[in-house]
């Protein structure tokens, strides 16, 4: 709890690139300067969600969390804490075991950790499948297609076969998939998980220009927490399985947000605080800096 | 828009598309000739061998292996022997595509079926693979008291025969959905006809078009053992395969050997021909390699 406000206090001596003036900024969740109509409107809300599989696998247990929209909120935690189970739930493929879920289903963006295009259709009409299958007209269908495909930058690969692209193409390409729905809730299951370090961190800054833009409430997953902190208003910790939060990391810093934010010290102290509540789930020893929850 | 902004400065990943240059200008000038050598070279082995077997036969067992180039001059280009197996190979052609155009028909049909309802596939497969197992020349016999001496009862003893891997690759195919896949159809409400058709069945069409082709040359092998056991009607490869053995006429005996198996080629061929159309653009197996 003391952590997030000695950063939030630092920021402005430290951050000349800041584009918004200090002392609007001071809040944690200082509102973007692009603001949507429905901002703050909570989009996916969990209380007490658990999770035990037909197996009996306990996956999550007692899961509170609020996203709202212009929130993107990470969520780290070791591998087989229940993070994508968490996701599957919010987008309603897997029903919770217990507790209530709320979540927005009609305007819902799903990145999965693989592509997950279908290799028979060219780029154009593997971004255009979600379209299809919701019955959108053909003339509409093609001008959606063709904004998402220039969002994400795939302009003139419209006619290329996921074969033919790289993984950071086909993520694109994914990406550009759950944009056509117009996502007011966006969950992204490790996207980047299988990319090398440059194409992560220019697909980072783009996914966050789309934030920027449509201001969605997103929860991304993540095993990096540079990118966690990069990404999102929030950084969510979970335990080992069953899954549970276990800490909720405030990022102080306003959007839009520069590449170098990341060589920035305050910055560096969040991913910091993040890290160490991630290590003593790992080993135990006296909380340094314990938040929230 | 900063993202815009961003792209530009960008250096390479979006220029405008080369690899179609690549990609489908190159490699079809070279295909057809350097895949030719190795097999041309290989009948030429063979057909040496076989001259060499046909001189080392000696005295009455000579007839046995005729050399290639009598086979080739009396027992396929000579009038009489033409005259004969060339409307015989129209006719088994005309079986074979018969009975594995139906084998084809109810595979799918019967693999739709059974993907569609998870019990029936559960219930019913153990039967199918008994079906399998059972000696086509033993229900042979049936099938004459059953349907007669026809053109029918041939075709369904090819159907018997080429059926099994149509409906078994099919089903290995539609089940090998990747789950992501399915995820994401299921997560905007596309129901089971929309799946298959948009999921299921393109993922299950490599497999397919492999069933496809074992089941060709099953039905090729069909056709001829059919003619065989029933010997009746217009007379196809098989019947006359029988013929030339009991009247010894090796050479022609040779010739309809060799016309069988070109028929087993162009059927293998045809459907080599079509999953390359069909899963060129997409599908590793059927990409060139060098
Ligand atoms: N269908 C299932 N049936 C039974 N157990 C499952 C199933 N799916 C996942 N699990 C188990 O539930 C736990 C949580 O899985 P989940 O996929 O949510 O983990 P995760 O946090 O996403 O891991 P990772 O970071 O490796 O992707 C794991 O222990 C996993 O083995
Ligand atoms: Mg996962």
């Amino acid at each position: 709890m003391s952590a997030p406000a000695i950063l939030t206090r630092t920021r402005p001596a430290t951050r000349e690139t800041a584009p918004e003036p200090p002392a609007t900024a001071a809040t944690p969740t200082a509102p973007p300067p692009v603001a949507s109509a429905a901002e703050g409107e909570p989009l996916l809300s969990f209380s007490g969600v658990g999770l035990a599989y037909a197996d009996g696998t306990h996956a999550l247990a007692g899961v509170d969390l609020q996203v709202r929209s212009g929130e993107l909120v990470s969520i780290v935690g070791s591998s087989g804490c229940g993070k994508s189970t968490l996701l599957r739930i919010a987008s309603g493929l897997l029903p919770a075991s217990c507790g209530a879920v709320q979540a927005e289903r009609e305007h819902l963006g799903y990145v999965f950790q693989d592509a997950t295009l279908l290799p028979w259709r060219t780029v154009a009409a593997n971004v255009g499948l979600l379209c299809e299958l919701r019955g959108v007209p053909r003339e509409r269908r093609r001008q959606l297609v063709q904004s998402a495909i220039d969002m994400v930058g795939l302009g003139g690969f419209e006619h290329h076969h996921p074969r033919r692209l790289s993984g950071g193409m086909r993520m694109r390409a994914s990406l550009a998939r759950a944009l056509t729905v117009d996502p007011r809730l966006f969950l992204f299951d490790e996207p980047f998980g299988a990319l090398d370090e440059i194409t992560r961190l220019r697909l980072n800054e783009e996914l966050l220009g789309i934030f920027e833009a449509r201001r969605f409430a997103g929860v991304f997953v993540t095993h990096s927490v540079t990118e966690a902190v990069f990404m999102s208003s929030k950084v969510v910790v979970m335990s080992d399985r069953p899954g549970r939060i276990v800490a909720e990391v405030p990022v102080p810093f306003a959007y839009p947000r520069p590449p170098d934010l990341r060589f920035d010290p305050a910055f560096a102290r969040v991913a910091a605080t993040v890290s160490a509540t991630l290590r003593d789930l790992v080993s135990p020893s006296p909380a340094p800096a314990a938040l929230a929850s | 828009m900063t993202l815009l902004e961003e792209r530009h400065d960008q250096p390479a990943p979006v220029a405008p598309p080369q690899p179609p240059a690549a990609g489908s200008a190159c490699p079809p000038a070279r295909f057809p000739v350097r895949r030719l050598v190795a097999p041309l070279l290989l009948f030429v082995v063979v057909v040496a061998c076989w001259e060499g077997l046909s001189r080392s036969m000696h005295g009455s067992r000579a007839y046995l292996v005729p050399s290639p180039w009598s086979v080739l001059t009396k027992g396929l280009l000579a009038h009489d022997a033409y005259s004969q197996i060339l409307p015989a190979f129209g006719r088994t052609a005309e079986l074979a595509t018969t009975g594995l155009l139906v084998a084809i028909a109810l595979g799918l049909a019967v693999g739709a079926l059974l993907y569609r309802f998870h019990w029936l596939e559960r219930a019913s497969f153990p039967y199918l693979v008994a079906l399998q197992a059972i000696p086509v020349l033993a229900v042979a016999p049936m099938m004459a008291v059953a349907f007669g001496y026809s053109f029918f009862a041939k075709a369904v003893i090819v159907v018997m025969i080429a059926f099994f891997p149509i409906p078994t690759s099919f089903l290995l195919g539609l089940h090998s959905v990747d789950q992501g896949m399915d995820d994401m159809f299921r997560l905007h409400q596309a129901s089971w006809a929309t799946r298959f058709r948009k999921l299921a069945f393109p993922n299950a069409l490599p497999n397919l078009l492999t069933g496809f082709r074992i089941s060709a040359g099953l039905a090729v092998v069909g056709a001829i053992v059919g003619e065989e056991f029933f010997q009746y009607g217009q007379p196809g490869l098989g019947m006359r395969l029988l013929q030339y053995l009991n009247q010894v006429e090796y050479h022609r005996l040779y010739g309809c050997l060799i016309l069988s198996s070109i028929l087993g080629m162009a059927f293998y061929g045809f459907f080599t021909w079509l999953s390359q159309r069909v899963l060129r653009s997409w599908h590793e197996s059927a990409q060139r390699r060098p």
